[in-house]
């Protein structure tokens, strides 16, 4: 009770809130050039048809033998048409019948589809799975054959004809309320207010009809748009009456005296045209402010110090998340600080370099012409053959030092400075053609999130053969025959199996596994695996670094694995660079940094390690180190 | 997968009962004294009853309702009041062409969308800009003003095309070109602009993917990311838009069929309404639920082809 009574209480604020985006979400289209110019234009044409009288003195029925076809001007604005008739007052009339006409039509459609959509919506049960019946039933009809059959049957009356039109339109506001409301019906806020003892009519009219508003009004203007042209469409066949003036009379009349005075079909058609791309227009112009307002902004909070960095999930590259990074690697505190090396075991120091990077930057452009720095004079070197651990808190720049060593940096971003030499060869500065035959091939690449990595449209198989008939040149069935053996090698119990399946038809321990045969399959010297465990469950993180062991002792391959769990580090790593705030700020031999932490920032990683032996240090102490 | 299809298949026949049945009661319902209308105000009280009997609409709506649906199911639509044309005939001879010109219009569009649209996504800029115009005018001009002015300037203008007619393919491959080219550019145009914007945003969201890195950290090409990756998974989305347009571009073909003078179903549900031939709209009804519930069903297994998750076994 004591949480529904809060949340009750907590219910108006939050539609205070939403309020509050909605008068923005009116201000800011009213800031939209293209929406006001497109809503003036409309409001234009409405007016020019209620002022009609006032801006001509011609009868747009008055027939005239006399003066057919006349041409503009000489009394007549846009002439005359077929009967003698006015043109220029047949189209101001005609946008009063033709406009009333389609908002007959969208009244009926958004009237019984919001009331239905808000009904099936909001209780469900057996209404709902009948009135997406009757939804599937009348979009499987078209339009335009109903309201001719319609109109056989009850006559050329232009009301009768809209309003069967508009139930034709239901769906188009029944599906739309109805996603709404079900999105909405269990939000908390509704549940806060149902508890609280607020009426179902009162939750529907405040909480709920007040975040469709807006849609709907986007949605009326397509649906008008629509009725304006089916209406038009079926004048123009003579099906209208003819007795009023329509724009879909007129461009009938224009048709049928198309040799004789083509520019009588102009006029209508341009007044469909332009009511037409007026109500697109500012039906995009909604949606584009609707859709930034939907999109909440996202306030990522500065971590100054890591205390538990192993609760943080890795951030993607958001705009925000860049912005954050640069803000951190513009600190001062770090920048003169030189990166600490620590002594080389006798062991290790004899393996040859495989990756020399050397004063590495990385940027990315921002809006207001700077370059936000997320990577910031990094060198590293990876010896053949060891397990090299990246490790750092989220944002300080070791996915994007992988990245660029894939030259794979999400767009917009560049490495700016520094190079990445691969056996010698430095690679920011290969051309792209280069660049592709060294990934896969010599450089491989196991990815963070299982799930998101594999096309959902291609079965495993197919995935992992397709790279390795471009690499190796390898026939298919070969491709097929290695595949099943990676498949195997990497602990997956039936490769057959697996091979001819899809992704989603596999667990995450499974799909990381065949992301890791793929990295393996072309015999790459170097592989980056970038979070390999994070995004598993704790058994399966342990089975995949198992694997992982193995498969650098089998293959002799050397891995670089961006982490931010020293667990991982004392688990596989031969050696360890800490990366901070763009920097590397420690590097050396694992057991050396494990045994002797320098810099106070690996001090705060390892303090963060939930140990059972030993308790965390005071959070101020470690700051002060 | 075959249970899959007979279960969509099953569920439109449903839907196509459900259809048919209203129709022919409404229109049986409202269509007044039909001998009346045929005969004309001249004929006598006597010659009414005997064109009401030859009609068979002196038993009652229901029994009526329950022989027509009988012989239907034998392909027996009954004849035309008016022409005393066999229905099914009537329908059958000008359904190739409506198809004709129905498929057509998606084939072209289909194929210009995923050009526009992959286009856009790729190069942005002026192409972008030119794509987001054409889009705005393609869905707000109708496709019949469209067809109105490529009959004023192509046809009459430049007698490049042919202003109305139809020219079967097996006739003549020239006539049938110099008379199908401009309806179906006019039914185009609205579906282009509709699904080239799909196709732009569904290739932007599926190039945003982690699993395009994977694939380039494979070493896989340029090419294949993007022809074989990225435009398949794009597909799903694009043919929904395709899918949900159809019955509009049907309904479209009416009118298109007017302008050009084309003799397919347009003509004849034109014709049949505006007489009030309910045998005929009748058939029409049927041909038209049929049409919608196969492509319907094709659009279902061809979305199960492009999205494995779709696929019901």
């Amino acid at each position: 009770m004591t949480e529904a009574a809060v949340t009750g209480v907590l219910a108006p604020d939050i539609t205070a809130d939403m309020r509050a985006a909605r008068s923005h979400l009116a201000r800011r289209f009213l800031k939209n050039p293209l929406g006001v110019t497109a809503l003036s234009v409309l409001v234009l044409i409405v007016l020019a048809a209620i002022c009609a009288p006032l801006l001509t003195s011609y009868d747009p029925n008055n027939v005239s033998v006399l003066h057919i076809l006349q041409g503009p001007g000489a009394g007549h604005l846009l002439g005359t048409d077929g009967a003698g008739r006015d043109v220029w007052a047949r189209l101001l009339y005609g946008a009063r019948y033709t406009l009333a006409g389609a908002l007959v039509a969208t009244v009926v459609a958004a009237v019984l589809g919001i009331a239905s959509g808000l009904v099936a919506g909001y209780y469900g049960k057996w209404f709902e799975s009948s009135a997406s019946w009757v939804t599937t039933l009348l979009m499987a009809l078209p339009g335009i054959v109903v309201l001719l059959a319609a109109r056989a049957v009850l006559g050329p009356s232009l009301w009768t004809v809209m309003v069967i039109f508009g139930v034709l339109l239901i769906p188009a506001f029944y599906r739309l309320v109805y996603a709404a409301v079900s999105g909405v019906r269990n939000e908390l806020f509704v549940d806060a207010a149902r508890v609280s003892g607020v009426s179902d009519l009162r939750i529907i009219g405040r909480h709920i009809l007040t975040v469709v508003r807006a849609p709907i009004i986007l949605q009326g203007s397509i649906v008008f748009g629509i009725a304006i042209a089916v209406q038009v469409g079926l004048d123009f066949l003579g099906f209208g009456d003819q007795a009023i003036p329509t724009w879909g009379n007129m461009l009938n009349d224009g048709f049928t005296n198309l040799y004789r005075d083509p520019q009588l079909v102009v006029w209508p058609a341009l007044a469909v045209v332009i009511t037409g791309v007026a109500l697109t227009l500012f039906a995009n112009a909604l949606r584009d402010e609707l859709e930034q307002s939907a999109r909440p902004r996202r306030r990522r909070r500065r971590r100054a110090t890591m205390a538990t960095p192993a609760e943080v999930t890795p951030a993607e590259v958001t705009p925000a998340a860049v912005t954050a990074a640069a803000v951190t690697a513009a600190d001062p505190v770090q920048r003169d600080s030189d990166t600490i090396v620590h002594e080389e075991l006798s062991s290790s120091a004899a393996a040859p370099l495989l990756l020399h990077i050397e004063g590495l930057a990385v940027g990315y452009p921002q809006a207001d012409g700077s370059v936000a720095r997320v990577v910031d004079n990094v060198s590293l070197d990876v010896r053949r053959g060891e397990v090299h651990g990246l490790i750092g808190e989220s944002g300080s720049g070791k996915t994007q030092t992988a990245w660029s060593v894939l030259r794979l940096l999400p767009a917009g971003g560049e490495i700016l400075d520094g190079s990445i030499c691969l056996d010698g060869e430095d690679l920011s500065t290969v051309s792209s053609a280069q660049m592709r035959d060294i990934r896969g091939g010599r450089i491989a690449y196991i990815p963070q999130e299982p799930m998101s990595n594999l096309d959902p449209s291609f079965t495993i198989g197919n995935q992992l053969t397709e790279p390795m008939r471009v690499k190796l040149g390898v026939s298919k069935t070969e491709a097929k025959a290695r595949a099943l053996k990676l498949l195997g090698q990497v602990g997956i119990p039936n490769p057959e199996r697996t091979f001819a399946s899809y992704p989603h038809e596999l667990s995450g321990g499974m799909a990381q596994r065949v992301l890791i045969a793929g990295a393996v399959s072309c015999d790459p010297d170097l592989v980056i695996a970038d979070e390999p465990t994070t995004a598993l469950d704790v058994t399966i993180q342990a089975e995949i670094l198992d694997l992982l062991r193995e498969l650098q002792r089998e293959l002799g391959v050397t891995i670089l694995i961006v982490t931010h769990n020293f667990g991982v580090v004392a688990d596989l790593c031969d050696r360890v660079s800490v990366m901070q705030k763009g920097r590397i700020v420690e590097t050396g031999p694992a057991r050396a940094i494990f045994a002797d932490p320098r810099h106070p920032y690996t001090r705060t990683l390892f303090d963060a390690i939930l140990d059972e032996s030993q308790a965390r240090g005071p959070y101020a102490e470690s700051r002060s180190a | 997968m075959l249970t899959f299809t007979v279960r969509r298949l099953l569920y439109g026949v449903l839907l196509l009962f459900v259809i048919v049945t209203l129709a022919y009661l409404l229109l049986y319902a409202a269509a007044g004294n039909v001998a009346r209308t045929i005969l004309g105000p001249t004929a006598t009280q006597a010659t009414v009853a005997l064109k009401n009997k030859q009609l068979g609409l002196n038993t009652p709506l229901i029994s009526r309702y329950f022989s027509w649906l009988g012989h239907a199911l034998t392909g027996n639509f009954g004849s035309s009041w008016f022409t005393n044309q066999a229905v099914t005939t009537a329908i059958l001879t000008r359904l190739t062409v409506t198809l004709t010109l129905v498929f057509g219009a998606v084939i072209v569009s289909a194929v210009l969308s995923a050009v526009l649209g992959v286009w856009a996504a790729l190069r942005g800029g002026w192409v972008d800009r030119f794509i987001q115009v054409f889009t705005v005018l393609g869905f707000a001009i109708p496709g019949f003003i469209i067809a109105v002015f490529l009959v004023r300037f192509f046809a009459l203008g430049t007698h490049w095309f042919k202003p109305t007619g139809y020219v079967p393919l097996t006739t003549s491959f020239s006539g049938w070109v110099s008379t199908v080219t401009l309806p179906v550019i006019a039914l185009s145009i609205g579906l282009v602009a509709g699904v080239a914007q799909q196709v732009r945003s569904s290739v932007i969201d599926a190039l945003r993917q982690d699993w395009v890195r994977t694939l380039r950290s494979r070493g896989v090409s340029e090419r294949s990311v993007l022809f074989k990756h990225v435009l398949r998974n794009a597909g799903g989305p694009a043919l929904s838009v395709l899918a949900l347009s159809f019955v509009g571009l049907l309904g479209g073909a009416v009118i298109i069929e007017e302008v050009f003078g084309i003799p397919g179903l347009g003509q004849v549900a034109v014709l049949a309404t505006s007489e009030g031939d309910v045998p005929l709209v009748m058939g029409l009804v049927v041909a038209i639920g049929v049409i919608v519930i196969l492509v319907n069903l094709a659009i279902d297994l061809l979305q199960g082809f492009l999205n494995p998750k779709a696929r019901i076994s």
